[in-house]
């Protein structure tokens, strides 16, 4: 850019050289903190974790460079290829379900026709605020056939319920664990960005005859198309990522939920148990790659759309 | 623009490269071979001399053994550190060994995952602190499972010869015999159900330790471990014996789907609805401490037999204490071994429910006639003596049952969930056992 700039004489702005020089260091001084913060913490990790993934560990004979192969390997891992396999599933079905719900909360909110719509709003919320690790224990504790709420409900009404912790369910069962916690979070999302419609698009559509259910289509979900996108990306990355549900579930269903349930607890299982850090590393960037592209993907039409 | 943002690039490449470097430069170079003999001399004067010794262990009667040992060298502070057990003790151990920081001066180590830290050089030899000189202390099951040639890796800490625990009031309630060989086991199991649906004669969700044991009782050797070379083999005739009886068990759901040492393990040994338990020695002191409601109850008798009149026993679990190569202040940390493991501290631990690995304490007339107040006065260290004299001991592990055993329930765990059998389970637990040997640079065959 600079080295082709015309004569001075002829510049339009003869001032701008100098100062845009001295511009640019004071915003790399404001941002110094965040990107010394963020070099750390963020990117030194991920160039550790290529470097990692270069290598190979063995009991016997030690480390030695490796090259790709470890990434080779991951492509053709069976046990990876169906870890993703089945959170892709778990995104198919649980995503939809979880944003259709905070969806219609948000838009029951907005409508105003809502009684106790603190109240309501707090409660569908409060979920959120439990940390994942005690829903999920709690959860767990109610799914128990022997000891928990499921079992109480057998005992009590003599009947034989399907069992939320077996190898069939137990993935539906995390499901709703996750619709549980997130509802509420998706939904203020979706209700903030309800709030901020302009008064005077629904005075206008009032007075065009237009009905609730159409004010909806026509005003509501396409004002709120990118808090949608957001949502929904944030919900793909989330169950790429599925990892303390089934981890802390394992103990009461040892069997079912197996070390490579879901990407990130094989890359876990890899690592702790079996000490193979290297590859360990080169899946975990592989399915960070896929959860990049896919989330892209998704950005690239949802704002195409909404343009 | 392009000026600064190269500046900043350049600048992140080097905080990488930096931190790159810190995490880097922890790894170990220490070899522990071509040590110098160290007298008892030497170690006297360590112990005058004092120190710190940091221990990882979570065997619970190591706590007044490391009071008495401190009160003993008032110069030694012994730092236990006891709050993990199992895998997590296993994975911050192995993290903090390829770390090179923060490696414990004495770990507890069971006595299945001692080869995987021996092969890998994690761990010091502790022959050249005399302690060879102390094999026909112990018996033979623990000592092959800590030597390996001339060298030793760890002293016994206990032992897990196995008996079969059992539930009196249970079999008297419904008049059924205690089972002396696993037919018979399968038959009270099946009279037990019956009796009452809520009755199971064991629980077994899918254990590799009680699957293994059960294994080297039968006498199947699946594991055969020479060097690097390994071969990993279910389909030998003992397996057959274990697979076929076992899977008669989980077909007709005799067996109560629980896990080992949950809530409702606790539960159902202290309601009788888990009638049975065959495990190590090592339980009485847990029985008391986790079941105390059901204290007169049980019984202990030997593990039944695959041919009626024999006495083949195995062991199930049982540790070491070892010395991580890493580890610093090696004399006093070998003599805190040994004091616990070989001295005084032995019988402190006995007292306090601990079952000994060593021959004197096993063969004593005062332990062997302990009465058990929970077992109703019963001398079930009699059972449990004798059941340790009849192990067999050429059983190995893998150089890598650590992870092995991690991924027993992707694989055998099937079994119990699934049509699948339980020697389909073994057969592909046996594959991925196979698949992990070899990447991990064994020769490792079937």
């Amino acid at each position: 850019m600079t080295t082709l700039q015309p004569p001075a004489g002829v510049a339009r702005r003869p001032d701008r050289p100098p100062k845009r020089d001295r511009r640019s260091w004071t915003g790399w001084g404001f941002i110094g903190p965040f990107a010394v913060v963020f070099a750390f913490v963020f990117l030194a990790p991920i160039a550790y974790s290529i470097y990692l993934s270069l290598f190979r560990d063995k009991l016997i004979g030690g480390t030695s460079f490796v090259g790709l192969d470890n990434y080779k390997q991951a492509l053709q891992d069976d046990q990876f290829w169906s870890s993703l396999e089945r959170v892709s599933l778990f995104l198919l079905i649980q995503v939809p379900i979880m944003l259709g719900i905070a969806l219609l909360v948000a838009l029951a909110l907005d409508s105003g026709r809502l009684y106790g719509r603190n109240f309501f709003r707090i409660s569908i919320f409060l979920p959120y605020a439990v940390p994942a690790v005690v829903a999920t224990l709690m959860w767990g504790f109610m799914y128990g056939t022997r000891f928990g709420l499921v079992g109480d409900i057998n005992s009590a009404f003599d009947v034989t319920l399907p069992d939320p912790l077996s190898a069939d369910l137990v993935l539906a069962s995390i499901g709703n664990i996750v619709t549980w916690e997130f509802v509420g979070y998706n939904m203020l999302i979706f209700y903030s960005a309800l709030r901020v419609i302009p008064n005077s698009l629904y005075e206008a559509a009032e007075i065009d005859g237009a009905g609730q259910i159409r004010i909806i289509s026509a005003i509501k979900l396409p004002a709120i198309r990118g808090a949608l996108v957001i949502a929904t990306i944030f919900s793909i990355i989330g169950s790429f990522q599925l990892f303390n549900e089934p981890s802390i579930l394992r103990p009461l269903a040892r069997n079912a939920i197996t070390t490579d349930y879901t990407p990130n607890y094989y890359t876990y299982s890899l690592s702790f148990n079996g000490q193979q850090h290297n590859y360990s590393a080169a899946v975990a960037i592989i399915m960070g790659l896929i959860t990049m592209v896919i989330a892209y993907v998704v950005q690239l039409r949802g704002m195409r759309k909404g343009a | 623009m392009r000026r600064t943002s190269g500046r900043l690039l350049r600048g992140l490449t080097l905080l990488s490269v930096l931190a790159l470097g810190a995490t880097a430069c922890g790894g170990s170079d220490d070899d522990s071979s071509g040590q110098k003999a160290v007298s008892a001399t030497d170690i006297q004067a360590a112990l005058k001399k004092g120190g710190t010794v940091n221990v990882w262990a979570w065997e619970p009667t190591l706590k007044t053994v490391a009071a008495d040992f401190q009160k003993k060298y008032p110069k030694v502070k012994i730092n236990l550190v006891s709050e993990r057990s199992g895998d997590k003790h296993y994975t911050a151990l192995s993290n903090a060994i390829s770390a090179g920081k923060g490696v414990p001066d004495v770990a507890q180590v069971e006595y299945f995952a001692l080869s995987q830290y021996s092969l890998t050089k994690g761990l010091s030899d502790l022959a050249p602190y005399g302690a060879d000189k102390l094999a026909a202390k112990y018996t033979p099951g623990p000592w092959n499972a800590v030597s390996e040639g001339d060298k030793v890796y760890g002293l016994p800490m206990d032992s897990g010869p196995m008996a079969m625990f059992y539930n009196k009031k249970v079999f008297d309630k419904y008049k059924i015999a205690v089972p002396t060989t696993w037919d018979e086991y399968v038959d009270a199991a099946r009279k037990l159900h019956k009796a009452d649906p809520k009755v199971y004669i064991a629980n077994d969700a899918g254990d590799a330790g009680f699957t293994t044991s059960m294994l080297w009782q039968a006498g199947s050797r699946p594991y055969k471990v020479d060097g690097t070379k390994v071969t990993v083999n279910f389909e030998d005739a003992g397996a057959k014996k274990y697979t076929d009886t076992w899977q008669k068990l989980i077909d007709e759901k005799l067996v109560s789907p629980i896990n080992g040492w949950t809530d409702d393990w606790y539960k159902g040994l202290g309601d009788g609805t888990i009638a049975t338990l065959t495990t190590g020695a090592w339980m009485p002191a847990n029985f008391v401490s986790g079941v105390p409601n059901a204290s007169g109850d049980w019984r202990a008798a030997p593990m039944p037999q695959w041919t009626k009149g024999d006495k083949a026993s195995a062991e199930n679990g049982g540790s070491s204490l070892a010395l991580p190569a890493l580890g610093k202040n090696k004399e006093l940390a070998y003599a805190f071994v040994e004091y616990a493991n070989s001295g005084d501290g032995v019988q402190t631990r006995i007292k306090q429910g601990a079952f000994p690995a060593t021959k004197a304490e096993l063969q004593s007339t005062e332990f062997q006639n302990t009465k058990f107040d929970y077992f109703g006065g019963q001398e079930a260290n009699k059972i449990f003596a004798e059941s340790a004299a009849n192990v067999a001991s050429d059983w190995s592990y893998l150089p890598f049952q650590q992870y092995a055993n991690s991924i027993f329930n992707d694989t055998v765990g099937k079994a119990y969930i699934s049509g699948t059998k339980l020697a389909a389970g073994l057969k592909s637990w046996q594959d991925a056992s196979i698949k992990y040997g070899n990447e991990q640079g064994f020769t490792v065959s079937k």
